[in-house]
């Protein structure tokens, strides 16, 4: 008999029915929950008498319409609509009874930076999110993806969620990556070589030398963007990285159960004879850094390319070149390192964390945001926020005449004040560059936390490599 | 839910690849927190202008595609977030069916939940399709769920896959959580053999 991968081991260890015809009733670990995909679930519930299954497995907070600005200390959200939502999910929360964290707790931030950080995400769990970002999890070694919000209701309900098996798809980097290069390159590379559907139907393993060098929050930023390339999920094998990160934090298992559970993660690996459905291999050390010229996460090209032309593609993706370029407004040849820039936004569940942050300090300290460029940083959670003041970034960033926020998700998806005006362009590092994503008629480029800090002292886009 | 039967209607053509969740419904309509409503801001940033006035050009503000049920698109159609606003905003506009060569995984599954059927064919029917879909209103496309076919307004037929479990479903008008719990009893030897297994979850 083949061996298993690790999605495989996963699975199995959480199918609590399966039907005549493959279809599955997968359990369900941890399951996270913000504001803006919940309050239909939460109402389904009331309307049909139900109660929440697992309360204790369930973690809410609100992450995608809270204001970062300093102001929000006192409590006001000023948008009426957005204010409606997080207090649809405080009253949620507490009349369900499931663990939550206010916009007033310090530990409150984006869902995916909060599930690690506290604990709640281990190896080998399956983890749910009403957000597709939820991959971000499968670094630890987690089963993880996003649902809708008909399926928020189905697990706060049963604790399971209808599902067959997805194909499995082994990403394997291998070699060393070459200075200035990131987990977010690596990422995009992998989208740039698939393509934004390449990974529909399969549940992506990353592996190889240089997957195994990122530190667990490279891993995350990786997993993040498995969406993006259109696999259900993302994972990492756990290995002594992980335990390293899980191990005393709040909700992480202790003493004999520690032990118990480690047992268990050891196991969690793709067998040597594993079948795999399909395998895509890129060389760590030809990846460059790189940035998205266009409207989708594929159109991706290293830092030292062109604008490329519409007629370099094939079938339907001519017409959606021809209109990305119209979007952007750029012309076909123009290199990608003049490209300027009006503003900087550093943060996001894929870019959102310490070592994030700390990159970026490494960058801008001592050095000025071009005159003319509005940027900000917005950690990950309230305590990445801590953290980095602690360690001087913070001053770093402000010195520098960078705007330090609060947590949330802020520009990434624009839900909240924080928002690209029309034909502003943005150096980002959050994970899409869609149409009015940043803001309506507003212009992404995705790229590492180094190239978005080097883009915020030149004013244009820039290779870090030769940035001094 | 209201049960899918066979659809005879008009399509409407959206060649484009890569239509994403916020290009369906931006995310500035996403603060509802009702699943009803969302259909007058379906596509609103392709299908209005800054000040709100219609967009003539695009497909469905055109007259004889304002009342199309079924959307032939480009290759993967609902790639983006898992935002169940995207079909809620589809089935409210009045569509009921969608065809494309592929879809985004987590916006396939959410279709079925809202009474929308997505079919998969390969690129030469859905080539076809995207021809008859351009005749306009005059083209009635069916789409027979039981018999798993697609039919030009010239009588051309396509069959296409559809997961027997899901068809079922959207053929009834079933409701998941309550076939679910059903089966509760599984749940519940699950949750009782996790315990024991791995007590730290």
């Amino acid at each position: 008999m083949a061996g298993k991968t690790l999605y495989d081991k996963i699975w199995d260890a959480h199918v609590a029915h399966e039907a005549d015809d493959g279809t599955c009733l997968l359990y369900i670990d941890r399951h996270l929950v913000h504001e803006v995909t919940s309050p239909q679930a939460f109402e389904g519930l009331r309307m049909a008498g139900r109660k929440v299954h697992a309360p204790d497995k369930t973690i809410a907070v609100p992450d995608h319409n809270v204001p970062t600005t300093l102001d929000r200390i006192n409590g006001v959200i000023e948008n009426e609509e957005s204010r409606i939502q997080v207090e649809a999910l405080d009253k949620n929360a507490k009349d369900f009874g499931v663990h939550y964290y206010p916009v007033s707790d310090v530990r409150q931030g984006i869902v995916h930076i909060v599930g690690p950080e506290q604990g709640w995400t281990l190896p080998g769990m399956t983890v749910v999110c009403g957000d597709s970002h939820t991959a971000t999890h499968g670094a630890f070694g987690a089963l993880a993806h996003g649902i809708g919000t008909s399926e928020v209701e189905h697990v706060l309900a049963t604790q399971t969620l209808i599902q067959k098996k997805s194909k499995n798809m082994k990403v394997e980097i291998t070699g060393k990556l070459k200075p200035g290069v990131t987990a977010k390159d690596i990422t995009l590379a992998v989208i740039g070589e698939t393509g934004t559907a390449g990974g529909t139907g399969y549940v992506i393993e990353y592996c190889g030398e240089a997957i195994r060098d990122l530190s667990m929050e490279g891993r995350m930023t990786v997993c993040n963007m498995a969406i993006e390339g259109g696999a259900r999920a993302g994972l990492i094998a756990p290995d002594e990285k992980t335990f390293a990160y899980v191990n005393g934090r709040p909700h992480a298992p202790k003493g004999a159960q520690w032990e118990a559970a480690m047992n268990w993660w050891k196991t969690l690996f793709s067998d040597d004879d594993a079948q795999w459905d399909k395998v895509v291999t890129l060389k760590g050390e030809e990846i460059e850094p790189v940035v998205t010229w266009g409207t989708s996460p594929e159109d991706v090209l290293p830092i030292s390319a062109l604008v490329p032309s519409p007629d370099s593609f094939k079938g339907g993706k001519v017409g959606a070149a021809q209109r990305a370029l119209e979007y952007m407004g750029l012309e076909a040849g123009t290199p990608l390192n003049e490209i300027k820039i009006d503003t900087v936004f550093i943060g996001s569940c894929t870019n959102g964390r310490i070592e994030d942050l700390r990159e970026v300090a490494k960058i801008v300290d001592g050095k000025k945001v071009a005159d003319g460029v509005r940027a900000m940083i917005v950690p990950g959670s309230g305590l990445v926020r801590a953290q980095a003041e602690e360690e001087g970034l913070a001053e770093i960033f402000e010195k520098a005449g960078f705007e330090w926020r609060l947590a949330g998700c802020s520009m990434c998806l624009a839900m909240n004040p924080d928002q690209l005006a029309p034909g502003e362009r943005c150096a980002s590092t959050s994970n899409r560059n869609f149409e009015g994503r940043q803001g309506y008629q507003g212009r992404t480029h995705l790229m590492s936390p180094a190239m978005a800090a080097a883009a915020a002292v030149t004013g244009h886009l820039t290779d870090v490599r030769t940035f001094n | 839910m209201d049960k899918f039967e066979t659809l005879t209607g008009i399509a409407a053509p959206m060649p484009l690849v890569n239509i994403d969740t916020d290009m369906i419904i931006p995310k500035g309509f996403l603060k509802t927190i009702k699943r009803t409503g969302l259909g007058v801001n379906l596509f609103d940033e392709m299908r209005y202008d800054r000040q709100g006035n219609e967009i003539p050009d695009f497909v469905l503000n055109q007259p004889q595609y304002r009342d199309a049920q079924i959307l032939v698109a480009g290759d993967n159609f609902g790639c983006g977030s898992s935002r169940e606003h995207a079909p809620w905003a589809l089935a409210d506009f009045g569509i009921k069916s969608i065809i494309s060569t592929s879809f985004a995984d987590i916006f396939y599954n959410n279709c079925f939940k809202n009474g929308i059927l997505p079919i998969v064919l390969p690129q030469d029917a859905v080539d076809v399709l995207m021809k008859d879909a351009e005749k306009g209103s005059n083209a009635r496309m069916i789409v027979d769920l039981e018999a798993q076919t697609v039919t030009t307004s010239d009588g051309e037929s396509f069959s296409f896959e559809v997961d027997s479990f899901k068809k079922h479903c959207l053929m009834n008008g079933l409701d998941d959580i309550g076939l679910t719990m059903e089966k509760k009893p599984s749940i519940d030897a699950f949750e009782a053999k996790a315990a024991q297994e791995r007590p730290w979850v």
